[in-house]
C-alpha cells in the first residue's frame, strides 16, 4: 500500500510537494515519496518503521529523531563507487531513483542471524572482552579477534573509487550565523539589515529549524511561513549569503569555521561540472551559534523498539512531512513539550491512546513488539500496571541545548537546573556568541530575543548599530522535572542506542569503579557512536550521578570534538587526490624528453628525466649504461634546473657566506666557483653545492634539489634574525634559470658552438664562473663537475631552456651528444664519490663524509661549535667509503650492512651500511658508497655486505670513495 | 589561525612556516662561546604553557621572519613584530 | 580478583553482581618510597613493574585528572619496533616482546593484535633507506620483510596503484607490528598495580617540588604535601611544566597531534599501513572505525585541539592512498599534547636533583613504548642505573653529540 501513513493533505499538508511523486527502493522494495521528504519520512509514510540494526545486539531499530543526531536509522545509500555507508535516513533527501540498503544484518533486516547476540546479552556486558579471550594465549589473534573483526562495523565500503568531485572554498564575513531556526533567522536579519556581511548556514535543506516542525504562530503567521518570509528578505539583501544544506563542522582558531555544503547529495548524480560537496573555510569576525536543542529520551525497559521515537520527532514527521508514524500513538513525557505532540497529532486525526506524564506519577515500564512496537506497559501512581496496544510512542525527557560547536575549544558546558540540561559554559571560542535554544532559551520568544540581542551585540562590536523588533511568539514555560530512567523493570533500558549501552552497563561501570565520566565513556562506549553522544550522553551521566549520589554537575561531562556531524573524507581532501594529490613541477627539458619517450621519476614535486631510451633498448640498464659511457666518451647533457639557485648580493655577501658555510667564501676570487659545505647549527651536514662569485658583491649559490626551499628559509633566518645589519639581499632564482650540465671530453667543443664568448681553458679555467651570452641572450656559465668529466653548467632564462637544449643537440650533433637522466647522473656521481641523498641524510657530519677538513675553525659559522662535540668526532665513527664486490659479477644491495668475515649477524657486529649502489660500466661491476665504522682505516680490506632481507651475503673490498679518476685529471682537461 | 603581519595585515597561518622559541635569535658567537653555551641555545627550551614568543616565517608571502606573541593554551595572538626589529632591539648587528 | 572465562560465564549467569572495583580510591599517605607523577600509560606501567618485577613497595601514582587520561587514552594504538638507530631499536624490540606477553602477565585483555605493519615505499631512495632499516631490525633480533609492489597489491588491491601521484613501489613490513586497545593498557596496568598495593591517586595535581640540599623530599599537590624518597615524573605533554618545579629547562617542546576515527565500517584494512608520500597512517579497530593520523599541527601548544589545515592534509593523504574512502565519514578528531624532543627520541634519566627522575620526550611514539618505558623507568628508579635497552636515553646526549635522530632533522622538534 503506497504511503499508507501519509496524513490527508486536507488535515495537514506539510512542507512536501504532493504534486510530484518520487520512486525509491529500500532493500530492493520499491516505494514512493515526495519532494521535501527525507528517506526516513518517506519510509515512515509507507509504514516502514524497521530501518536498521544496533551495533552489538543487532536489535531491530527505527528512527528516533528527525534530524542529524539520528543514531539508529543508518543505511547504505546508493551503489558502486558512490555507496555511502552509515547514511542517516533522517537527513538523506529523497530523490527519484534513490536506492538504499539496510546494514549490519545478515541475511536480511527482518531475519538477522546475529540477532543471537541479543539472546546472549548477559555475556556481552560492558567491558566483558577485557576479562576473557586470553586463553590459550594464541587464541585471541587466531580465533576470537578474527570473529570479532568480521562482526565489526556498520556499513560497508565497496572498494571502488568515489567518482564524484569535491571542492574547497573560502568565505569572509562579519558575522557567521550557525543554524537558521528562529534565533538564527532573526540574528541574520538583525545583522543583515544593519549592513553587516552575514553568512547564514543551516544543515537542513529548508531553513526555519524547529519552526518547520511546529504549528504555533510567529508574528501572526505559521512559524514556517514566518521563517519563509525572513528567508525571502535575507535573500534580497546583497550583504547576506544564505547557505542551506551547509553544516558548520567545527570552530577553529581566530574566528575560522569549517563548513560542509552538500551541493549535490539531493540529486541522483551531481550535475556535470558540479562537485558533490564543498568544504568551506569561513573567516568570521563574529559568530553566533544558534544550533537549537536536541530532545533526549528517557531510559526504560525495551525503549528501543522501532516505533518509539522522540516526541518532537513524532510531531515533526506529522507537521512537516505529513506523516503519522503510527495509527495508535502514545506519549511519555516529563515536561509540557511532550503534551504538544499529543495535541498536534490529535489535531491531525491520529488516535492518541495514552499520554503518560511522569509528573503525574505515571511511567512506561516496558514495551513489546519484535520488529516494531505493538504494546506498552504503563505503571500508574498507585503502582498498578496496564498494557496499551500502540504502534508509536513519543518520548520526551526534555531538551539538551546543542552546545557541540561551542565546546570545540574545550569549554566545559555548565548545568542549568531550570531546564535540567547543560548549557554553554565560559571560555568558548573567542568571538562566538550563543543564542536561542542552544543557549538554553527553549521558548520561541526566548529564542527570538536572544538571537536578536546576540546579533546586536556582534554588530555593535564591529561599530554598527543594529536595532531590532521581535515578532510575537509563544513563551510557554520550559521547566523540566527530570526523569532519566525508569526504576521499575528488570530488563535492559537503552541509553546509547547505536552502541547498545544500557542502564545496566552504567551500573556495572559504577560497580567496577569506572565512575569518572571519561572512564564511563571509554568502558561502556557511551557516546562513541556516530551521534557522538548527542542523544544519550546526558542520561548516562545522570544515571551515574544517581548511582554515586553526586549531582550531575559534580559528575561532570565529556566535551564534543569536531566535526559536529561526520564528514566525508573526500570532502576534506577536495581536489588533492589521484595525480592531483600534489602539484607537478616540470623541468624546461620535459617537453623534449617526453617527445623522446623518456622515463620520468618523482623527485619531491619535480618530475625529472630518469633515462632516455633509444630504439631497441628494452632494459633500463641498457639506456643508463649507454648514457654514462657516451658522456665519458664524448659529451652528455643533463637538466639540473631542479637544483636550488639563490642570488646573494650586498657589501656583506662574502661575510654572510662565511657565516652560513663551514668553509670560506669571502676570499673567493670574482669569476670563480667553490664547493660549499653547509652545516646545521647542531653540526650535522645540512646541504652542499657550488657557489660562484659573479662580482665583488654578488654571489650565486646552488643547493641540492631536496633542500632548495629549506636552505633559502635558513639563509633568511640568518640574515634577518642573527645578523640583521648585514648588507645582504637574497632571492631564490630556482625557477628563473634553466640550467644544464654539459659534461664529457667534448663538453667545451660543444658549448663553443652555442656561446658567444671565448671559453677556452685559459679564458674559462676549471671552477671558473661568469655571465656570458648565447646568441645574444644573457646566460651564466660555471665550470663545475658532478660527473668527474670536463663539465660546465650553463643557465639561460627558463623560457629559453627548451630552445637551448635543442640548439646544443643540433649544433653539437657531430659529437653525438646524449641527454642523460638521473640514473646516469647517479652512476657518475657515485663513481666519483660525491655525496647525495643517501649520504646527506641529516644524520651525518662532515667528518663522516670525509670532508672534516672543510669546517674552518678560524671563523664563526653555523654548526662549527657543535660539530666538535665528543660523540661527533670519534676516531672510530662512520666514514664514507667506496665498496666493490670481490667477484665482479656479484651483486650489491643498498641498505645492506657491513659485517666482518665470519661475524654473526647480530647488532654488536654491525659495521655500517651501504648508502647507495649503482652498476659502473667503467669498472664493470656494481659499486656502492657506504658508511663504515672506522672506514678510513679499512681501505683495502675485505668485509661482507649482507642483506638479511634479501638473502644476499657478498664479499666486498673497501676502497676509496673516489672510484673513478681519483686524481681528477679529466675534469681539468 | 590568523597572523596579523605587521606589513601585510591578517594572513592565514598556513602561509607561514613555524620555527620555535624566539630565543633562537640569541645565538652565541662561535668564536667566544663554547659547546655548553651553544648546547643550551640549540637544545633547551622554556616551553611555557601560556605566553610564548615564537618565530614564524612568511614563506608563501614576503619572506619576513616574524616574532609572534601567542598563548600556547588559548592560541590567542597578542603581538606580531618583524624578527629583524626584535633582533636589533636585542643588540644584534652583523 | 582474577579474571577468567569461567568467571565471565558465572557472572553472566548471576547478574554480574560479583565484579569488584578494578582499583581502590585510596587517601594519600604522608610519605611513600616512590611517587610516580602521572597516571598515564607510562606512569602506571612504571608503578606496576616497580611493584611486580622490582619488588618495591610504598608506591603512589599521582594523577591530576583520571587514570589513563594522558596520551595512552588518545592515540592511534599502533605497536611496532621498526626503528632505524641503535639507540632505539633494542628498546622498542624489548617493548614489543613485553606486549606479546602482556595480557597473561597482567590478566587483562588489552587486545594485543599483531596483524602486521607496512610502510609503503614510493622512491628508490626510500627503498634503500628501508632496506638499511630492515637489516638493522633483524640484526637487533626483530622481524622485518621487504615487500614488492605486487606483494602490496595482493594485500590491498584497492589502494591507488594505477593513478597515483607517487606510485607504490613496495613496502617494508614488520609482521609482529599491530595494534592494542589503548584504554585497556592503562586499566590493565592500573588494576595490576592496585592489586600489588600501589596507591593510585586521581584528581591530585603536582603543584611544586620540595627539594632540600639537592635532594627531593616530596611533592606539593592539590591534595597537600606528600613526602617521597624518590620521585619519578612521567607526564609527557606536561613535562616542561612539571620539571620547571625543579628549575629545569628541557630539550622538549609541547606540540599538538591530532588523531582521527571514522564511522564504523565492515572490515576493510586488516593491518597497519603508513603512506610514505604524505604523512598518513591508518588501521581499522576491532569495532570497525578507521583510526588514522598524520603530522603534528607544528606549533607549540598545550590546547589539546588542532586546526583545520592539518585535518585536510591528513584527509588528502588518505584519499591519495585509498580513493575508495571518499564517502567514508570522519567521525571524530582529537588533539593530544606531545613531548616533542630535540632529536625525536625519548629521555629516561636521572636529573641534577638526587632522587628525582624523568621519563618523557616521547614525541608521538610513546604508546608503543609503554611497557618498556615502564619497565626501564622502574629499573632506573629501583636500581639507580639504566636498563640495558635504555642506556642511550640520557639528557646529556645533546651535550655530548650523541643524538638519536631517526629522521635526521636536527634540533627542530616539529619535524620529528
Amino acid at each position: 500500500m503506497s504511503q499508507s501513513h501519509r496524513i490527508d493533505a486536507k488535515v495537514g499538508g506539510g512542507q512536501i510537494d504532493r504534486t510530484k511523486t518520487l520512486g525509491f527502493t529500500f532493500d530492493g522494495v520499491g516505494y514512493q515519496g515526495h519532494p521535501g521528504d527525507t528517506l526516513a519520512s518517506a519510509l515512515l509514510a509507507n509504514g516502514v518503521r524497521l530501518m536498521g540494526r544496533s551495533f552489538k545486539y543487532h536489535r531491530p531499530r527505527g528512527p528516533i529523531s528527525s534530524g542529524s543526531e539520528e543514531p539508529n536509522a543508518l543505511v547504505e545509500l546508493r551503489t558502486g563507487g558512490r555507496q555511502e555507508p552509515n547514511t542517516r535516513a533522517t537527513v538523506a533527501e529523497l530523490f527519484d531513483g534513490l536506492e538504499a540498503k539496510s546494514q549490519n544484518r545478515w541475511p536480511s533486516l527482518r531475519f538477522d542471524a546475529m540477532g543471537i547476540n541479543d539472546k546472549l546479552s548477559p555475556f556481552f556486558a560492558a567491558g566483558f572482552y577485557y576479562k576473557t579471550f586470553m586463553w590459550p594465549k594464541a587464541f585471541w589473534e587466531k580465533l576470537y579477534e578474527p570473529i570479532i573483526r568480521r562482526a565489526a562495523g556498520l556499513g560497508s565500503v565497496t572498494r571502488e573509487e568515489d567518482p564524484d568531485e569535491y571542492e574547497k572554498g573560502f568565505l569572509h564575513c562579519d558575522l557567521l550565523v550557525i543554524g537558521a531556526g528562529p534565533a538564527g533567522l532573526i540574528a541574520a536579519l538583525t545583522a543583515g539589515r544593519a549592513g553587516a556581511r552575514v553568512v547564514l548556514a543551516d544543515e537542513d535543506f529548508r531553513m526555519g529549524g524547529r519552526l518547520n516542525a511546529e504549528t504555533f504562530a510567529v508574528g501572526g503567521k505559521s512559524g514556517a511561513d514566518w521563517a519563509a518570509g525572513v528567508v525571502a528578505e535575507l535573500a534580497s539583501l546583497p550583504n547576506v549569503r544564505l547557505m542551506v544544506r551547509t553544516t558548520v563542522i567545527g570552530a577553529f582558531d581566530h574566528g575560522i569555521y569549517g563548513a560542509v555544503e552538500r551541493v549535490s547529495d539531493h540529486l541522483a548524480v551531481p550535475i556535470a561540472g558540479k562537485p558533490r560537496q564543498v568544504l568551506w573555510r569561513i573567516y568570521s569576525k563574529r559568530a553566533i551559534l544558534a544550533a537549537g536543542a536536541i530532545e533526549r529520551p528517557i531510559a526504560f525497559e525495551n525503549n528501543d523498539r522501532p516505533g518509539i521515537m522522540m516526541a518532537g520527532a513524532l510531531r515533526a514527521y506529522a507537521n512537516r512531512w505529513g506523516v503519522k508514524a503510527g495509527e495508535r500513538v502514545a506519549v511519555f513525557t516529563n515536561n509540557d513539550d511532550g503534551l504538544r505532540t499529543a495535541a498536534d497529532l490529535k489535531a491531525k486525526g491520529v488516535d492518541v491512546v495514552a499520554v503518560v506524564d511522569s509528573r503525574q506519577g505515571e511511567e512506561v515500564i516496558d514495551t513489546k513488539g519484535k520488529l516494531g512496537l505493538t504494546q506498552i506497559t504503563i505503571r500508574d501512581k498507585a503502582g498498578r500496571t496496564r498494557t496499551v496496544g500502540v504502534d508509536a510512542l513519543g518520548v520526551s525527557g526534555g531538551w539538551n541545548p546543542n552546545v557541540n560547536v561551542h565546546s570545540h575549544h574545550r569549554s566545559r558546558p555548565v548545568w542549568n537546573d531550570e531546564i535540567a540540561a547543560f548549557v554553554p559554559g565560559a571560555d568558548g571560542p573567542a568571538g562566538l556568541l550563543v543564542a536561542g535554544a542552544a543557549a538554553g532559551g527553549l521558548s520561541t520568544h526566548a529564542a527570538l530575543k536572544s538571537g536578536a540581542e546576540a546579533a546586536r551585540a556582534a554588530v555593535e562590536a564591529l561599530g554598527k548599530q543594529a536595532p531590532y523588533s521581535l515578532p510575537v511568539a509563544e513563551d510557554a514555560p520550559t521547566k523540566v522535572s527530570p526523569l532519566w530512567f525508569v526504576h521499575h523493570g528488570k530488563g535492559r533500558a537503552w541509553i546509547d542506542q547505536q552502541n547498545d549501552v544500557t542502564v545496566k552497563d552504567v551500573k556495572l561501570a559504577k560497580q567496577e569503579n569506572f565512575t569518572s565520566v571519561e572512564h564511563l565513556k571509554r568502558y561502556t562506549t557511551l557516546g562513541m557512536a556516530t551521534d557522538q553522544g548527542k542523544t544519550g550522553n546526558v542520561i548516562g551521566l545522570a544515571v551515574m550521578a544517581e548511582l554515586t549520589g553526586r549531582s550531575i554537575p559534580e559528575t561532570g561531562t565529556t566535551i564534543y570534538r569536531p566535526p559536529y556531524t561526520p564528514v566525508a573524507m573526500g570532502t576534506l581532501a577536495g581536489r588533492s587526490r589521484g595525480k592531483e594529490f600534489k602539484p607537478f613541477r616540470l623541468t624546461p627539458s620535459h617537453q623534449w624528453a617526453s617527445e623522446q619517450g623518456a622515463f620520468f621519476v618523482e623527485v619531491g614535486m619535480w618530475m625529472r628525466t630518469q633515462w632516455v631510451p633509444k630504439a631497441g633498448e628494452t632494459e633500463w640498464r641498457q639506456s643508463v649504461d649507454r648514457e654514462v659511457l657516451a658522456t665519458r666518451k664524448s659529451v652528455g647533457i643533463c637538466d639540473v634546473t631542479t637544483l636550488g639557485k639563490i642570488d646573494i648580493q650586498g657589501t656583506d655577501a662574502g661575510a654572510f657566506l662565511d657565516k652560513v658555510y663551514a668553509n670560506t667564501f669571502s676570499t673567493l676570487a670574482v669569476g670563480k666557483c667553490r664547493y660549499g659545505l653547509m652545516l646545521r647549527e647542531d653540526g650535522m651536514v645540512f646541504d652542499d653545492g657550488t657557489t660562484a662569485r659573479m662580482g665583488q658583491n654578488e654571489y650565486v649559490m646552488t643547493t641540492t634539489t631536496a633542500n632548495a626551499v629549506t636552505v633559502f628559509r635558513h639563509l633568511e633566518f640568518c640574515r634577518q634574525c642573527l645578523w640583521p645589519d648585514m648588507d645582504v639581499q637574497l632571492i631564490s632564482t630556482t625557477e628563473a634559470w634553466a640550467q644544464f650540465s654539459v659534461a664529457g671530453p667534448n663538453a667545451r667543443k660543444l658549448l663553443e658552438k652555442v656561446v658567444d664568448q671565448d671559453i677556452s681553458d685559459a679564458a674559462f679555467p676549471y671552477m671558473g664562473a661568469g655571465n656570458i651570452t648565447v646568441g645574444g641572450l644573457r646566460a651564466r656559465l660555471f665550470r663545475i663537475s658532478f660527473s668527474g668529466e670536463l663539465a660546465y653548467e650553463i643557465a639561460v632564462p627558463t623560457r629559453y631552456g627548451d630552445a637551448l637544449l635543442r640548439e646544443m643537440l643540433a649544433k653539437g650533433a657531430e659529437f653525438d651528444p646524449v641527454v642523460y637522466g638521473t640514473e646516469a647522473l647517479g652512476v657518475m656521481r657515485i663513481e666519483k664519490g660525491h655525496v647525495a641523498g643517501g649520504e646527506l641524510n641529516g644524520q651525518s657530519t662532515a667528518l663522516n663524509m670525509g670532508l672534516g677538513k672543510m669546517v674552518s675553525k678560524k671563523k664563526d659559522s653555523i654548526g662549527m661549535v657543535l660539530s666538535q662535540r665528543e660523540g661527533m668526532v670519534e676516531e672510530n665513527g662512520y666514514r664514507l667509503v667506496g665498496v666493490k664486490p670481490v667477484d665482479p659479477k656479484a651483486k650489491l644491495v643498498a641498505g645492506s650492512h657491513f659485517l666482518e668475515k665470519g661475524a654473526a649477524p647480530v647488532a654488536a657486529n654491525d659495521g655500517g651500511w651501504l648508502t647507495s649502489k649503482v652498476y659502473s660500466p667503467h669498472l664493470g661491476c656494481e659499486i656502492a658508497l657506504g658508511y663504515l665504522k672506522g672506514g678510513d682505516k679499512k681501505i683495502g680490506t675485505r668485509m661482507r655486505a649482507v642483506n638479511l632481507v634479501g638473502g644476499l651475503d657478498t664479499e666486498v673490498e673497501i676502497i676509496s670513495q673516489h672510484m673513478f679518476d681519483p686524481e681528477g685529471e679529466r675534469l681539468r682537461g | 589561525m590568523i597572523i596579523h603581519h605587521p606589513i601585510l595585515g591578517p594572513r592565514d597561518a598556513q602561509e607561514f612556516v613555524y620555527l620555535g622559541d624566539e630565543s633562537l635569535i640569541d645565538r652565541p658567537d662561535g668564536m667566544s662561546a663554547g659547546i655548553e653555551e651553544f648546547h643550551d641555545y640549540a637544545y633547551n627550551r622554556t616551553n611555557p604553557a601560556g605566553e610564548h614568543r615564537e618565530l614564524w616565517y612568511h614563506e608563501q608571502g614576503d619572506r619576513s621572519w616574524l616574532v609572534v606573541t601567542r598563548n600556547t593554551v588559548t592560541h590567542e595572538i597578542t603581538k606580531v613584530e618583524l624578527a629583524r626589529d626584535v633582533a636589533r632591539a636585542k643588540g644584534r648587528t652583523k | 580478583m582474577r579474571y577468567s572465562g569461567f568467571r565471565v560465564i558465572k557472572e553472566a549467569l548471576t547478574g554480574h553482581k560479583g565484579w569488584k572495583p578494578v582499583w581502590r580510591d585510596p587517601t594519600p599517605q604522608a610519605e611513600y618510597d616512590y611517587i610516580i607523577v602521572g597516571g598515564g600509560g607510562h606512569g602506571l606501567a612504571t608503578a606496576y613493574y616497580l611493584a611486580k618485577e622490582f619488588k618495591q613497595a610504598r608506591i603512589a601514582v599521582l594523577e591530576k585528572g583520571y587514570l589513563g587520561g594522558g596520551n595512552v587514552g588518545r592515540n592511534t594504538t599502533i605497536i611496532r619496533s621498526n626503528y632505524l638507530l641503535d639507540g632505539n631499536e633494542p628498546f622498542y624490540e624489548f617493548s614489543l616482546k613485553l606486549w606479546e606477553g602482556l595480557e597473561q602477565d597482567f590478566n587483562y585483555n588489552a587486545m594485543v593484535s599483531q596483524r602486521g605493519i607496512i610502510n609503503l615505499i614510493h622512491t628508490d631512495a626510500q627503498r634503500d633507506a628501508f632496506t638499511r632499516r630492515a637489516n638493522g631490525m633483524i640484526l637487533h633480533g626483530a622481524d622485518a620483510r621487504m615487500l614488492s609492489r605486487e606483494d602490496v597489491r595482493k594485500m590491498y588491491p584497492w589502494l591507488n596503484f594505477d593513478n597515483a601521484r607517487f606510485p607504490i613501489k613496495g613496502a617494508i613490513m614488520q609482521p609482529r607490528g599491530g595494534t592494542v586497545r589503548h584504554d585497556a593498557v592503562a586499566w590493565g596496568y592500573a588494576r595490576g598495580a592496585d592489586m600489588r598495593g600501589v596507591d593510585l591517586i586521581q584528581n591530585c595535581e603536582v603543584t611544586g617540588m620540595r627539594i632540600e640540599n639537592g635532594r627531593i623530599k616530596g611533592v606539593e599537590t592539590s591534595r597537600g604535601f606528600i613526602g617521597a624518597k624518590k620521585v619519578g615524573v612521567a607526564v609527557a605533554g606536561s613535562s616542561s611544566k612539571v620539571m620547571a618545579h625543579a628549575g629545569m629547562r628541557l630539550p622538549i617542546e609541547s606540540h599538538v597531534l591530532q588523531a582521527f576515527v571514522s564511522e564504523g565500517l565492515k572490515p576493510l584494512i586488516d593491518g597497519v599501513m603508513t603512506f610514505g608520500a604524505g604523512h598518513f597512517y591508518v588501521s581499522q579497530s576491532d569495532k570497525g572505525g578507521l583510526v588514522f593520523g598524520g603530522d603534528i599541527d607544528g606549533y607549540n601548544s598545550y590546547a589539546q585541539r588542532g586546526n583545520l589545515p592539518v585535518i585536510e592534509d591528513v584527509a588528502e593523504g588518505g584519499m591519495a592512498l585509498m580513493p575508495a574512502i571518499g564517502r567514508v565519514r570522519l567521525l571524530r578528531t582529537w588533539g593530544g599534547i606531545m613531548d616533542m624532543s630535540m632529536d625525536g627520541s625519548p629521555i629516561i634519566d636521572k636529573t641534577h636533583v638526587d632522587g628525582l627522575y624523568f621519563n618523557g620526550g616521547w614525541c608521538y611514539g610513546g604508546f608503543k613504548a609503554t611497557p618498556a618505558s615502564g619497565w626501564c623507568f622502574a629499573h632506573l628508579l629501583a636500581k639507580d642505573e639504566p636498563h640495558k635497552t635504555a642506556t642511550a636515553y640520557r639528557f646529556d646526549r645533546f651535550l655530548k653529540g650523541r643524538m638519536i635522530d631517526e629522521k635526521g632533522q636536527g634540533a627542530t622538534p616539529n619535524l620529528h
